[in-house]
């Protein structure tokens, strides 16, 4: 099994979850996480290589809609949630640079 | 730095294309509303495609069916598939993860045939969500310099093909080639419009060189932001020429995305691979596994139409050519019309001759094969010259009419050789430093004398006579 | 108050009016609602309104359907039109949803009058609604004490007698361990019986919504009502199901019962063990044949459950950025804002489980976590279906405890987590378990026994459920 999650494995998590973390923070995080993977560790020594994963506990295949078009919903009551809205668009500040 | 000067004498360019297309489905790819945007933002959409708390997505049984349309067409292996999630944020993006196939997708191991021939192998072709559309205001625009941005979601949840394609390509010109046979095979199987300038299709570049006799891929980058297919040659030879320049200067290549900019004619870096994104893809537990049933798969094959290379085939069979030479008949539709007036008769050279370069840009609408068969048969019997069978071709296109009344209306026959004769004799003398040089061996005269006879006769003579004529005048 | 069955077919018949019911209904909540805190918001005018139609409509010979002007209460993390509706997080407070969840539109469809909106650990992350942003519920048997979680807020509802239904959501426990704990009956059906859709996502494969009742009878008649097929939910069964509430009469005779030795052993409480171990008996007296049955892989069920739930988590909760709804804490760049949104947001549970699934998908991590759990996951559901060759049922306790004292597991996060030891594995397997309340503990608090079936077995399942209700002590 992997090694003990360390305060720099949970700052990058926290970064990649868009999460700000204080010192005190981090270090409780730390020990808690760490706590909870090292109860997971049972599972981490199994030699399960073979079995395969599950991922649906009810399997099911090919569930489909027909490509048939539903009203859009009303543009004004989505707005009036945003948080700042203008020109019926949604407005955020600078993004700072291209989707990945 | 790198431009057309640098020689890419010695290296060899490798190129592996991503096209994502989408998909021409009446909406979107999980949930109802209209797959259309561009217009009033805000307007297409739902719970599903806006990512709202508690909204599931269910999948679009017609994007399936045109994306197994275009792996059938792509020689795929359709598969059973799984859908997954990758996971970044943007706010373009509204559940800041994608729904997207990863590990099991479900067209794979294809092959896409050029014109001329070549083979480039297709890696996989899942489908996707696409996102919404972010302007940046402020700044010009530049998402740099942006004072903010405003976010529209028509688009996000717009089903996408992404057609990965294997590092086959050699060059710019075929990378063209390459997106041109695409975008006619979307668009031949109904599958998406195409359209590269409005981005319904957008094409990612990874570009490598290495020098010739090499079997090791250098080390790669991906071009990104290329918008038309003269981008795509302009960017691809831009950036092969950076990395030959950086390689003969003893400097490595670096692997990362990087931006074509259309205005200042190169690529800038957007990132690094050390930056690369941990996306955590695991298996989208909303979605449930894709397996088509060989049933539809077959009736999915069956109603293919013939594609671009087929038909190529099949021209290039019956005119006794290269495939290669009949693909612009072919693009623009003129296939069929040019193997049903084989088939009454006419000369396969002309039929091939005439449509490339007479019905090619002006286009056939209407044209009936018998009475292009008839035409070319006037023409290879001598009645009338090729200059004329253009003339009355241009004139059965715009009215419908038959060649023969069209010719008789025009007065046309072909001119017999005695008065041609007499004719370029005249010319000859009255242009004597003209025939002096050509007689030299200044070929370019022979256009002159060619053209002056053509003045003359007011264009009904026929070329080949004319040129035979000034070669036995020269000879003699 | 009368049982939700007695409700119905009161104001079906005219013999009593939906507004008396809701009124009552009010008037009780309105009476305990300050100590105890089950609801985020308490929808009395919408309540009335709905009830003096329910009235109109039986006064011109319709009928409105069979939960005919009886209250209920939904947790917060399922989507009703126009009202808000929060999971107990700061990042959702004041939203409200411009659509309805199916159960939503279901309930109304069938009659019953939506009450208020319970409250619950935020998103639901924990096992004592001490983890939502508007304060704990307490559980009405004893107000020092938890109500379990995460849906506490519905389990103190009907057990204090405000509605005789409510709604849940169960993704490890979450309906079944705060139903043990408050002495009502809580049941999460198979995964895919009951339509997911608006309901707010934590861990997507094993969320279910499931009832809350005061009996037997009414946790059916209500799973009745909002389960079946929806088209709107990829992973919702098609197959229909037979009517529940028809089947509860029939007795467990000739059932065969195992009860599950990893789950009724260590790290369970002797008073709640001596109560299960009398349901084993009550079932025997009532015609089954009850053994005990090993079912190994469930030991691991805990480990399993916390890679799993919070790696989907962390993607399903990404959206919560500032961007489009809810909270928004603003900031000089878009990335800064989603975090300085996201920090405010959400409390530490929430937090520790997103970076927990975080971890568990990233790179060079995935295989050794995340991808060994969903291969416990096959290993749990082998298990199952090998005890299943040889029972028709399995038995065992819900909680491991009876309810503990508020702020009591607040400060250690594995010992909170325990608390989900054994309802756990039929989230992970997929099936169906109920709980039912079976007596009290040595503290005189509820002791609720779970019975677990199949998928798809909750015929059964509901059949024994009666046995047990009639047969507590």
């Amino acid at each position: 099994m992997p090694g003990r999650i360390t305060r720099d494995d949970v700052a990058y998590v926290a970064r990649l979850a868009r999460l700000r973390l204080t010192d005190a923070e981090l270090d409780t995080f730390t020990q808690q996480l760490s706590d909870v993977l090292e109860h997971a560790g049972d599972i981490s020594a199994l030699d399960i290589a073979d079995v395969p994963p599950t991922s649906h506990p009810y399997p099911l295949a090919n569930v489909f809609r027909e490509d048939t078009p539903v009203p859009s919903v009303d543009r004004g009551e989505v707005l009036a949630q945003a948080p700042v809205a203008e020109d019926g668009m949604f407005r955020v500040p600078p993004v700072l640079g291209e989707a990945p | 730095m790198s431009d057309s000067a640098t020689s890419l004498e010695g290296w060899e360019v490798v190129v592996g294309l991503e096209v994502h297309a989408e998909l021409a489905t009446r909406t979107k790819l999980f949930s109802g509303s209209l797959n259309q945007f561009g217009g009033e933002p805000n307007t297409n959409i739902d719970p599903v495609s806006l990512g709202l708390p508690g909204s599931l997505p269910v999948l679009n049984r017609q994007a399936v069916e045109l994306a197994m349309r275009v792996g059938l067409a792509l020689h795929c292996t359709v598969q059973p598939s799984v859908f997954a999630r990758k996971n970044y944020f943007y706010p373009d993006m509204p559940k800041d993860y994608q729904i997207s196939q990863y590990e099991e997708p479900i067209n794979v191991d294809g092959w896409l045939e050029l014109p001329s021939g070549r083979r480039i192998g297709i890696e996989r072709a899942h489908l996707e969500e696409d996102t919404g559309k972010t302007t940046h205001v402020g700044g010009s625009g530049r998402i740099h310099e942006a004072g903010y941005s405003l976010v529209d979601y028509n688009r996000a949840g717009v089903p996408l093909i992404e057609i990965v394609g294997r590092p086959d390509i050699r060059s710019a010109d075929e990378a063209r080639a390459y997106v041109s046979e695409l975008r006619a095979i979307l668009v031949a199987i109904g599958a998406s419009d195409g359209k590269m300038e409005e981005g319904s299709l957008r094409v990612d570049c990874n570009v490598s060189v290495r020098r010739r006799g090499d079997t090791d891929y250098g080390t790669r980058c991906e071009i990104k932001n290329v918008n038309s297919l003269r981008s795509l040659g302009r960017a691809l030879d831009y950036e092969a020429a950076r990395q030959v320049d950086l390689l003969e200067s003893g400097e490595k290549v670096t692997q990362e995305t990087r931006h074509w900019n259309e205005e200042e004619g190169r690529t800038h870096s957007l990132r690094s691979k050390e930056e690369a994104f941990d996306y955590r893809y695991f298996p989208e537990p909303d979605l449930v596994t894709l397996d088509p049933d060989s049933a539809w798969i077959d009736a999915v094959r069956e109603s293919l139409p013939a594609l671009p290379a087929e038909r190529r085939h099949a021209l290039a069979e019956r005119a006794g050519v290269e495939p290669a030479e009949v693909a612009v008949i072919v693009e623009r539709g003129l296939d069929a019309l040019c193997i049903d007036a084989i088939g009454a008769g006419a000369d396969p050279a002309r039929v091939i001759t005439h449509a490339e370069h007479n019905l090619a840009v002006e286009g056939a609408a209407g044209l009936d094969a018998a009475a292009f068969a008839a035409l070319v048969g006037m023409e290879t019997g001598g009645e009338l010259t090729a200059t004329q069978a253009k003339q009355v071709l241009a004139e059965m296109v715009d009215t419908g009419a038959d060649p023969k009344s069209i010719a008789d209306a025009r007065g046309f026959e072909a001119m017999d050789t005695g008065e041609l004769e007499a004719i370029v004799d005249g010319l000859i003398a009255d242009n004597p430093d003209q025939w002096h040089k050509l007689c030299e061996g200044d070929q370019k005269l022979t256009g002159f004398f060619v053209g002056q006879v053509m003045k003359a006769t007011q264009g009904q003579a026929d070329g080949k006579v004319v040129n035979r004529l000034l070669q036995q005048k020269k000879d003699g | 108050m009368s049982d939700a069955r007695s409700i119905a077919e009161a104001v079906r018949s005219g013999e009593t009016a939906a507004s008396e019911v809701v009124d009552s209904s009010l008037a009780v909540i309105a009476e305990r609602e300050g100590e105890i805190h089950a609801f985020n918001i308490v929808l009395a005018d919408e309540a009335r309104a709905a009830a003096e139609a329910i009235d109109r409509r039986v006064a011109a010979g319709e009928d409105p359907g069979p939960l005919a002007g009886v209250p209920v209460a939904l947790k917060d993390n399922i989507c009703t039109r126009g009202i808000p509706t929060t999971c107990s997080s700061r990042i959702l407070e004041g939203w409200c949803p411009p659509y309805d969840a199916t159960v939503a539109t279901r309930l109304a469809e069938a009659g019953a009058v939506l009450v208020g909106k319970t409250n619950m650990d935020e998103f639901a992350m924990g096992s004592s609604t001490e983890n939502s942003a508007f304060g704990p519920t307490c559980n009405p048997r004893d107000t020092t004490k938890v109500p379990g979680g995460s849906s506490g807020g519905s389990a103190a509802a009907v057990a204090a007698g405000f509605t005789p239904l409510a709604l849940g959501s169960d993704t490890g426990g979450s309906i079944r361990q705060p139903a043990a704990l408050c002495g009502v009956v809580g049941a999460k059906p198979t995964y895919g019986f009951v339509s997911r859709y608006g309901l707010i996502a934590f861990a997507s494969s094993l969320d279910q919504i499931g009832p809350l009742a005061t009996s037997v009878a009414d946790a059916a008649l209500l799973l009745d009502v909002v389960g079946g097929h929806d088209a709107a939910d990829s992973t919702s069964i098609p197959e229909a199901h037979a009517s529940l509430a028809g089947v509860l009469g029939e007795g467990v005779s000739g059932l065969r019962v195992g009860v599950i030795d990893e789950l009724s052993g260590e790290g369970v409480a002797p008073d709640v063990l001596h109560r299960t171990g009398e349901a084993a008996e009550a079932l025997s007296a009532a015609g089954a044949k009850v053994e005990e049955v090993s079912v190994p892989a469930t030991t691991y069920g805990l480990s399993a459950y916390y890679l799993i739930a919070p790696a989907e988590a962390s993607s399903n909760l990404a959206r919560y950025d500032g961007v489009r709804y809810g909270l928004r804490v603003d900031a000089a760049s878009t990335p800064e804002m989603n975090e300085a949104t996201r920090t405010a947001g959400f409390g530490d549970e929430v937090k520790r489980r997103i970076m927990l699934g975080t971890y568990a998908l990233s790179a060079g991590y995935y295989d050794a976590y995340y991808g060994k759990a969903q291969k416990v996951r096959t290993l749990i559901i082998r298990d199952f279906a090998t005890a299943y060759e040889s029972y028709d049922l399995l038995l065992s306790p819900t909680s491991p405890t009876t309810a503990f004292a508020l702020a009591e597991k607040t400060d250690d996060p594995l010992t909170m987590y325990m608390n989900d030891v054994c309802t756990i594995p039929s989230n992970l397997a997929g099936q169906p378990a109920i709980s039912v309340p079976f007596g009290t503990g040595d503290d005189g608090l509820p002791v609720g026994v779970q019975v677990l079936a199949p998928a798809l077995g909750e015929a059964a399942m509901f059949r024994a459920a009666a046995v047990l209700e009639e047969a507590a002590p």
